[in-house]
């Protein structure tokens, strides 16, 4: 069971390397829109530290919706979706490994590559590891909700549209703990309430969302 | 065994077929006919367990293939319409995914065989014409001879003459072998003599 997951994240890996562009268009986009606002705001070093935690969280939640679409669509298109199906591991495991391999790709380079934008905002260097540290959990969690949002979507006309009203909402609590994290750092409060919750947030989806996203995808390949 | 009883499929509120009852045994053979929008295809992917019948049920030796899960998926090997390869991959590592995910990996060597015996040409999936990405699906026979049942919805679709007398012959040799086979085609077949038939049409 853990070896077809494994191929399964190796598989989604390996097309992820052989299509680089659709990896890159989503970190851009990160990296666009959080750098959009101090140019539009202007270089109020006060007002950019204060509204930098929001800012990031807000372009990290638009950048996971952004390749959530194609988390199922291109299987489905090709017949795959089918065959993952009908493999010999239960299909909330094929989701989570796929979900897992959506969050390697598109939210781990967030975490990376966040204390870079944190620096066009004048954060304080201590905050960095807490910002890295509130995305390394939560981006997680974006990858495994979205997972239900997209295949509820699965071969619907405007499904990326839709897509975004089923999902946006659901992210809010990690959008919530994941930029209070970093206020309450930057506050000089200890984070680690936040941190907790956003931890205890991880693991209660991952155990529960992918039998929620299997279900979802058995109503739409009907 | 598998055994379908009385099953009926709607789609988009238009009865496909109704009452449907058969029993594909190990050795046997089972042709699904009919024109174009007859079910065909639906009914394989009942068979599979991939849709739900609106009636009836399917059983894989006397228990459901819901409940069942990945105990029949397990058993059974399905080609549908869609090739189901990545167009980025070769074919070989189309088939060896294929193959690990079914949680029955095969050997480098009997891979290459494989769809060497297809003549399937190593070059990216998106480069290879119709024909040859069927070709590049049905491979998977070949890997999957110690699996039960074959469930493959068109084989001959897109293949030339010798694919086909070529496939013809591997599912001959898996009836023949004690296998199961449920197939639906539109052209006649070598098969056809010795296979049961489920006809759509009415």
């Amino acid at each position: 069971m853990l070896a077809i997951a494994r191929t399964l994240v190796a598989r989604d890996l390996l097309l992820a390397a052989r299509r680089r562009s659709d990896v890159a268009t989503a970190l851009l986009f990160f990296v666009i829109v959080a750098s959009l606002f101090p140019l539009g705001i202007g270089a109020e070093p006060n007002q950019l530290r204060a509204i930098a935690p929001g800012v990031i969280w807000v372009a990290a939640l638009l950048s996971s919706m952004l390749s959530l679409a194609r988390l199922f669509s291109g299987d489905y298109a090709d017949g795959t979706l089918e065959q993952l199906l009908l493999s010999g591991a239960p299909l909330g495991i094929v989701v989570s490994a796929k979900a897992f391999a959506h969050w390697l790709v598109s939210g781990l380079p967030l975490v990376l590559i966040a204390p870079l934008i944190a620096l066009q905002y004048d954060v304080a260097a201590p905050l960095y590891g807490v910002l890295a540290l509130s995305l390394l959990l939560g981006t997680p969690v974006l990858s495994i909700i979205g997972a239900i949002g997209a295949a509820l979507t699965l071969g619907l006309r405007g499904g990326g549209v839709l897509l975004s009203l089923l999902v946006l909402p659901l992210y809010v609590p990690v959008l919530i703990l994941g930029a209070g994290a970093v206020e309450m750092a930057s506050a000089g409060l200890a984070a680690d309430g936040q941190l907790l919750l956003l931890a205890a947030l991880l693991i209660v989806v991952a155990v529960f969302a992918p039998w929620a996203t299997a279900a979802a995808l058995r109503i739409s390949l009907e | 065994m598998l055994e379908a009883t009385q099953l009926e499929c709607e789609r988009g509120g238009r009865t496909l077929f109704r009452d449907l009852s058969f029993a594909v045994r190990n050795g046997e053979a089972l042709r699904i006919a009919g024109p174009n929008g007859s079910g065909k295809t639906s009914l394989i992917r009942i068979l599979c367990g991939l849709a739900a019948p609106s009636q009836g049920e399917v059983r894989w030796d006397g228990t459901r293939v819901q409940r069942l899960a990945e105990e029949y998926t397990r058993r059974l090997l399905y080609i549908g319409h869609a090739a189901a390869l990545k167009d980025d991959f070769t074919p070989f590592e189309n088939l060896d995914v294929a193959c690990r995910l079914t949680g029955a990996a095969a050997s480098t060597e009997a891979l290459r065989w494989a769809l060497g015996a297809f003549a399937v040409p190593d070059l990216p999936v998106r480069r290879l014409s119709q024909g040859q990405r069927r070709r590049a699906a049905l491979a998977r026979l070949l890997i999957s001879e110690s699996v039960p049942l074959w469930l493959l919805d068109e084989p001959f679709a897109a293949l030339d003459a010798a694919g086909s007398s070529y496939v013809e012959e591997l599912l001959a040799r898996h009836v023949k072998a004690g296998g199961s086979l449920v197939y639906s085609t539109h052209q006649p077949s070598a098969l056809d003599a010795a296979a049961h038939l489920v006809d759509l049409k009415h």
